[in-house]
C-alpha cells in the first residue's frame, strides 16, 4: 500500500474530513453546524444525501444535544461521529466530560476556533482548551493532510479496548478548515479496512449481556471510577503510538505525538500546537541555513500530554519559547503549563507567549521574533505575538 | 513563490478563482494554496482570496501581506479598499476594466505591469455573468502559466455540479480572457 501513488486533489481541511468521515462510514453522526465546522458537516450530508455512505444522520437543536445523542449511540453499540466548534464545543463541554466518564468512544472533528466575547469566528485554541480536562483524548492536525490522517486514525484510538474514550480531531478554523491545498485520500476500502468494526463491551442494544450505563456513583464509587478514566487517558498516549505506526506501516504517512523538526543539536527551540508549524518550521529553515542551532515541536496529540517525549525531545535545549493559542488569564497558559511540567527537574529553560487569538495572523517575523528573544536568559513574563503594541520592535 | 491575492464582492467567484487556479497549477506539477479571507460573509460585502503556487511544499499559514500578482473582479473596488496595498513593484495587477486608467488613483500611481480586461463585457458575451474565469484566463494568458489546457481542466472539474451550458459558457468566457491575457502579455514586451 505504501508503494502506491495517491493522486492529489485540491481540498480544503474541512472537505478533507468529510472524506475521512465518509470512508469510515459511521453508523451515526448527530450534529449541529457552526463556523468553522460547517463545511465538514456540509460536505459529509451530501455524501449521505447521495448515497456514499449509509451513516443515519441526526440533524438535532443544539450541540448539548448532538453531544447527549452521540453518547447514548456510541453506548448502544453504534460507531458515533460528531464534528463542532466554538461556542458549540462550549455547549457540548458539559456531555463531552459526560462521555469521558461513561467511556463512550465518540469522535468530535474540532475546527478550532476563538470563544466569544466579543463574537468571533476565527481561528484558535481556546474551544479546546475549554475541553482540556474533560478526558475526551486531544489530537491537532498542522495541515489538511493531517486533518484527514488523523480522522481516519481517531476510531482506533477511540475504541481501543485500553481507551473507550471521545477522541476530538483539531484542525485551526480556516487556517486548515477553509484552506485548500494537495491532499491524498487513500482508497475507501483501506481506509474500512483500517478502522475495521466497532466493537465495545457492553454494548446497550446488546440482550444477550444487559448493562447499566450512567449509573449514579456514591463517594464510596466515584473515585475509583474516575481513576479508570484518567488511567484510559493515560494509556491512550501509547494507543496512539501504535496506531499511528500501524498508519505509518500501512500507509507511508507519519504522524508522531510529537512532530519534532529539526531538533538534533539545537540549542533553542519553539513548541506549539497545530498550523502555525508550517510558518515556524520555513523560519527554523532560514535560521538554519544562517547556522543558528534552532528547532521546533509541534504537539499533536496534545491529551493525553507526551511529557516524557517533550523531556526527551527537549534534552540539550537551553531555551524554549512555548507558543499558546489560547490564553488562561491570571495565570501561564495551557501548553506552557503542560510543557513546564514536562521539563522539571532539568535544565530548560521556558518563555511563554500567547498569540493568534480570534484569527490574529503569525507572520514570520513574530517567528522570528520568539527565536532572537530566546537569545536572551528567559524570564518570567509571558509575551503576546502580533498583538499591537507589543511586534513594533522595528526589526523583520 | 508566486502568491496572488483575489479582490471582489461576495458572490463574485474570488474564492473559486482562487480556488481553480490552485487546482490548475496542481495539474501542472506545483504545489498550491488557496485560502479566502472572511469578515462578517455578506454578499456584496468586499472579499479577498489568494492564491499560492510554489515549486515545494508549502507550509506557512500566515496571510499574504506581498502578493506577486493582484487581480480585481469588481472595479469599483479600486475605490474603496487598498487593491495595490503591499503589491510587489515587480509585479502584476490585472482589472476587470475597459481601460486601466478609468480605475482611479491607487492604479495610476503603480509603478509595476498593468494590464485591464473587460471582464464583465467578455463574460456577458460568452454567455454567462461572472467575471472571475475571464480574469483567470486572463492571468494565465498574461504571465504565460498555467497553460490553457490545465486551466479548462480544472475549471470543468471545480464546475462539475453545474449544468453542461454554464459550464460550457465559463470555458468561453476564460478562453476569451486568455486571449486577452495573451495580448497584454505581448504588449509589455
Amino acid at each position: 500500500m505504501a508503494k502506491v501513488e495517491l493522486a492529489l486533489q485540491v481540498l480544503t481541511g474541512a472537505e478533507a474530513t468529510a472524506h475521512a468521515m465518509r470512508q469510515i462510514r459511521p453508523d451515526v453522526v448527530p450534529v449541529y453546524p457552526i463556523t468553522p465546522q460547517t463545511p465538514i458537516i456540509q460536505t459529509f450530508s451530501r455524501f449521505v444525501a447521495d448515497g456514499k455512505t449509509d451513516t443515519v444522520l441526526v440533524q438535532v437543536e443544539s450541540e448539548h444535544s448532538a453531544m447527549s445523542a452521540a453518547v447514548g449511540s456510541a453506548l448502544a453499540g453504534a460507531r458515533t461521529m460528531t464534528a463542532t466548534a466554538s461556542q458549540g464545543l462550549a455547549l457540548m463541554v458539559e456531555v463531552v466530560y459526560i462521555a469521558a466518564g461513561l467511556r463512550a468512544p465518540v469522535v468530535i472533528a474540532v475546527g478550532n476556533r476563538a470563544l466569544s466575547g466579543p463574537i468571533n469566528i476565527h481561528g484558535d485554541h481556546s474551544d479546546g482548551m475549554l475541553a482540556r480536562d474533560s478526558g475526551a483524548v486531544q489530537i491537532y492536525a498542522l495541515d489538511a493532510q493531517e486533518a484527514y490522517d488523523l480522522t481516519v486514525m481517531a476510531p482506533r484510538v477511540a475504541e481501543h479496548a485500553r481507551v473507550l474514550l471521545p477522541v476530538m480531531v483539531g484542525q485551526d478554523g480556516f487556517n486548515v478548515t477553509h484552506s485548500a491545498e494537495p491532499v491524498a485520500l487513500l482508497p475507501d476500502e483501506e481506509v474500512q479496512a483500517f478502522v475495521g468494526p466497532y466493537e465495545i463491551p457492553y454494548a446497550l442494544l446488546d440482550g444477550n449481556a444487559p448493562s447499566s450505563h450512567g449509573v449514579f456513583a456514591m463517594p464510596d464509587s466515584y473515585f475509583e471510577l474516575r481513576h479508570q478514566m484518567i488511567s484510559a487517558v493515560e494509556a491512550a498516549e501509547r494507543v496512539y503510538g501504535e496506531v499511528a505506526e500501524d498508519y505509518r506501516r500501512l500507509f507511508g504517512r507519519w504522524l508522531p505525538a510529537l512532530d519534532a523538526y529539526r531538533m538534533e543539536d539545537a540549542e533553542r527551540a519553539l513548541i506549539l500546537i497545530g498550523s502555525a508549524a508550517g510558518t515556524a518550521k520555513e523560519v527554523v529553515d532560514d535560521l538554519r541555513a544562517a547556522g543558528e542551532k534552532v528547532g521546533l515541536v509541534a504537539v499533536r496529540l496534545y491529551r493525553p500530554f507526551p511529557h516524557q517525549a517533550l523531556r526527551e525531545v527537549l534534552a540539550g535545549v537551553k531555551r524554549v519559547a512555548v507558543l499558546d493559542r489560547a490564553a488562561s488569564p491570571g495565570t501561564y497558559p495551557p501548553l506552557f503549563s503542560d510543557a513546564l511540567g514536562a521539563v522539571q527537574g532539568t535544565q530548560v529553560e521556558l518563555r511563554s507567549y500567547v498569540y493568534g487569538l480570534g484569527g490574529r495572523d503569525l507572520p514570520l517575523r513574530a517567528v522570528h521574533r520568539a527565536f532572537r528573544e530566546l537569545l536572551a536568559p528567559a524570564h518570567a513574563r509571558i509575551g503576546y505575538l502580533g498583538l499591537v503594541g507589543e511586534d513594533d520592535d522595528g526589526e523583520s | 513563490m508566486i502568491e496572488v491575492r483575489w479582490h471582489g464582492r461576495g458572490g463574485q467567484g474570488a474564492k473559486t478563482a482562487s480556488h481553480v487556479l490552485a487546482v490548475a497549477y496542481l495539474k501542472e506539477g506545483k504545489a498550491v494554496q488557496a485560502f479566502p479571507e472572511y469578515g462578517p460573509e455578506r454578499s456584496g460585502a468586499p472579499m479577498l482570496a489568494y492564491t499560492r503556487v510554489d515549486e515545494r511544499k508549502i507550509r506557512r499559514r500566515c496571510a499574504v501581506t506581498e502578493p506577486d500578482v493582484v487581480v480585481v473582479l469588481d472595479p469599483s473596488l479600486t475605490h474603496e479598499v487598498a487593491i495595490t496595498g503591499g503589491l510587489r513593484l515587480d509585479g502584476h495587477l490585472l482589472l476587470n476594466a475597459e481601460e486601466a486608467r478609468d480605475t482611479g488613483a491607487a492604479v495610476r500611481d503603480y509603478a509595476g505591469e498593468v494590464l485591464a480586461v473587460p471582464a464583465d463585457r467578455l463574460a456577458r458575451e460568452s454567455g454567462t455573468r461572472f467575471p472571475n474565469v475571464v480574469l483567470l484566463g486572463a492571468l494565465a494568458g498574461w504571465l504565460g502559466s498555467p497553460s490553457l489546457a490545465h486551466l479548462g481542466e480544472a475549471l470543468d472539474e471545480v464546475m462539475s455540479g453545474l449544468p453542461a451550458a454554464a459550464r460550457a459558457a465559463s470555458q468561453q468566457a476564460m478562453q476569451a480572457g486568455y486571449a486577452a491575457g495573451e495580448r497584454g502579455m505581448h504588449h509589455g514586451e
